[in-house]
């Protein structure tokens, strides 16, 4: 068995240089790999291209690094959550490309699927189109979106084992999994790290083939961006 | 008198059928699910990944690792399941999904959308709204048929940059129910309470089309 364990996020992370293209898992706030993103900060590299759906919050998640300006260029589908990430997009300081959710997971997708491209209706007749071709099938026209040619994906998952086998828990999965796959060297943050055997592998989502490295993470904070409850009636 | 937002929801709450999946977009289309009929089976999904949306967790019982689509935090219900963005967005691509209902700052008379972005403002991305208009097979709209100026944002043709082009078919606001015609037009169906057809005329830009008896909205 090829052990992937390695010892924290500093040095999962240590051949990360400037100008590095990176995926980051998550939805919101939700299954961001924490640790990872915080050893990106103090590594202080710069002009990264960061495919995330989203880009954090002021103080939290991608949004760290964008205070830092480590960020040249956001790929996402919403980033309305970030006043930092707002003056900089409109002073120019930093580039954003916004693709619709489904082609962003989708392109991810067919990375990790070994597939140069899909053909999706998102963003027919609209500005997203712009430069694309077009392709008719039955009728429908469908814009061809490229894979994503990412250097380093970093997910979080909720369990791993140190074949790289990983498990994610509830919607924390989001986009880690289909980003695991994309990466030419993907990264995995788990809460929770066993020994290989321990995990049934009927319940495995991403098999260790796609992660490179792996290590137990430590101290989340885990932040909700919306706390929403209900009263006891 | 138009209807109130929590109105708008409770008559798109009708159009739902039992054993239909639906996808419900941020903001009025969300309050659509405190109004779905008794003894009705519906199963809520949300983009980033859920089949099953349950209520809002009680006091103390929120996880972090469960949200919807706007980030709040949620429950699963029994049989609820869990996907990864692409499958939810696979699911979405292959209209498995039987309704979704969305909110828009604009609808042409030819069934194109706007609600992503407004020029000169801060944008802030499309999210899944592209995804879902352009392979959605029943989409309801649900929005304000007029501005605060007053002015229709049910139009010829849409001003700010569009979603997705001739996918809407019906839509509900504060005015009424209409549909999207194939040829193009606003047929109107229905109209809220008191509400004459004359000033949904005057609140429509685009072509509007009434023939017969126009019964008002009801919420029952």
């Amino acid at each position: 068995m090829i052990n992937k364990v390695v010892s924290g996020a500093e040095e999962a992370i240590k051949d990360i240089s400037d100008g590095a293209t990176l995926m980051l898992g998550g939805f919101g706030l939700c299954g961001i790999p924490e640790n990872c993103i915080n050893a990106l900060v103090n590594k202080q590299v710069k002009n990264l291209i960061c495919i995330s759906n989203n880009a954090g919050v002021d103080d939290f998640g991608i949004g760290l690094m964008l205070k830092q300006r480590q960020v040249k260029k956001m790929i996402s589908s919403y980033v309305g959550e970030n006043a930092e990430f707002e003056r900089q997009l409109l002073s120019g300081e930093l580039e954003v490309d916004l693709i619709p959710q489904g082609t962003l997971a989708t392109r991810c997708l067919a990375a990790g699927y070994g597939m140069p491209a899909i053909f999706t209706p998102a963003g027919v007749g609209t500005e997203v189109a712009e430069g694309k071709e077009i392709r008719n099938f039955g009728g429908k026209d469908y814009l061809m979106e490229y894979a994503f040619d990412a250097d380093f994906a970093i997910v979080k998952a909720w369990k791993g084992d140190t074949a790289g086998n990983l498990i994610f828990r509830s919607t924390s999965r989001n986009f880690n999994p289909v980003m695991a796959m994309a990466g030419k060297i993907t990264i995995a943050e788990v809460e929770e790290l066993v020994e290989a055997g321990e995990l049934d592998p009927d319940y495995i989502h991403t098999p260790g083939i796609y992660v490179h490295r792996i290590f137990q993470g430590k101290d989340y904070e885990k932040r909700i961006e919306q706390r929403t409850v209900r009263k006891v009636q | 008198m138009s209807f109130s937002k929590e109105e708008i929801a409770q008559r798109i709450a009708k159009e739902i059928k039992d054993g239909y999946y639906v996808n419900l977009g941020i903001g009025i289309p969300t309050l659509v699910a405190n109004y779905i009929p008794e003894g009705i089976n519906v199963v809520l999904q949300s983009e980033n990944g859920l089949l099953g949306m349950g209520p809002f967790p009680f006091d103390g019982e929120e996880d972090a690792d469960l949200i919807n689509a706007g980030k709040q935090t949620i429950t699963t219900l029994p049989g609820s399941s869990i996907f990864d963005s692409a499958m939810s967005f696979g699911m979405i691509r292959a209209q498995k999904v039987d309704l979704t209902i969305l909110g828009a700052m604009e609808v042409s008379e030819n069934g194109d959308i706007a609600n992503w972005k407004i020029p000169g403002k801060m944008v802030k991305g499309m999210g899944g709204a592209m995804d879902l208009v352009a392979s959605a097979k029943n989409i309801i709209v649900a929005m304000q048929h007029i501005n605060k100026a007053g002015e229709s944002k049910l139009l010829p043709k849409c001003t700010l940059p569009l979603t997705g082009v001739k996918c809407i078919k019906k839509i509900v606001t504060e005015l009424a129910v209409l549909d999207i015609l194939p040829e193009g037009g606003f047929k109107l169906l229905e109209r809220a309470p008191g509400v004459s057809i004359d000033f949904i005329k005057q609140s429509t830009a685009g072509k509007l089309i009434v023939e017969g008896e126009i019964p008002e909205m009801r919420l029952d």
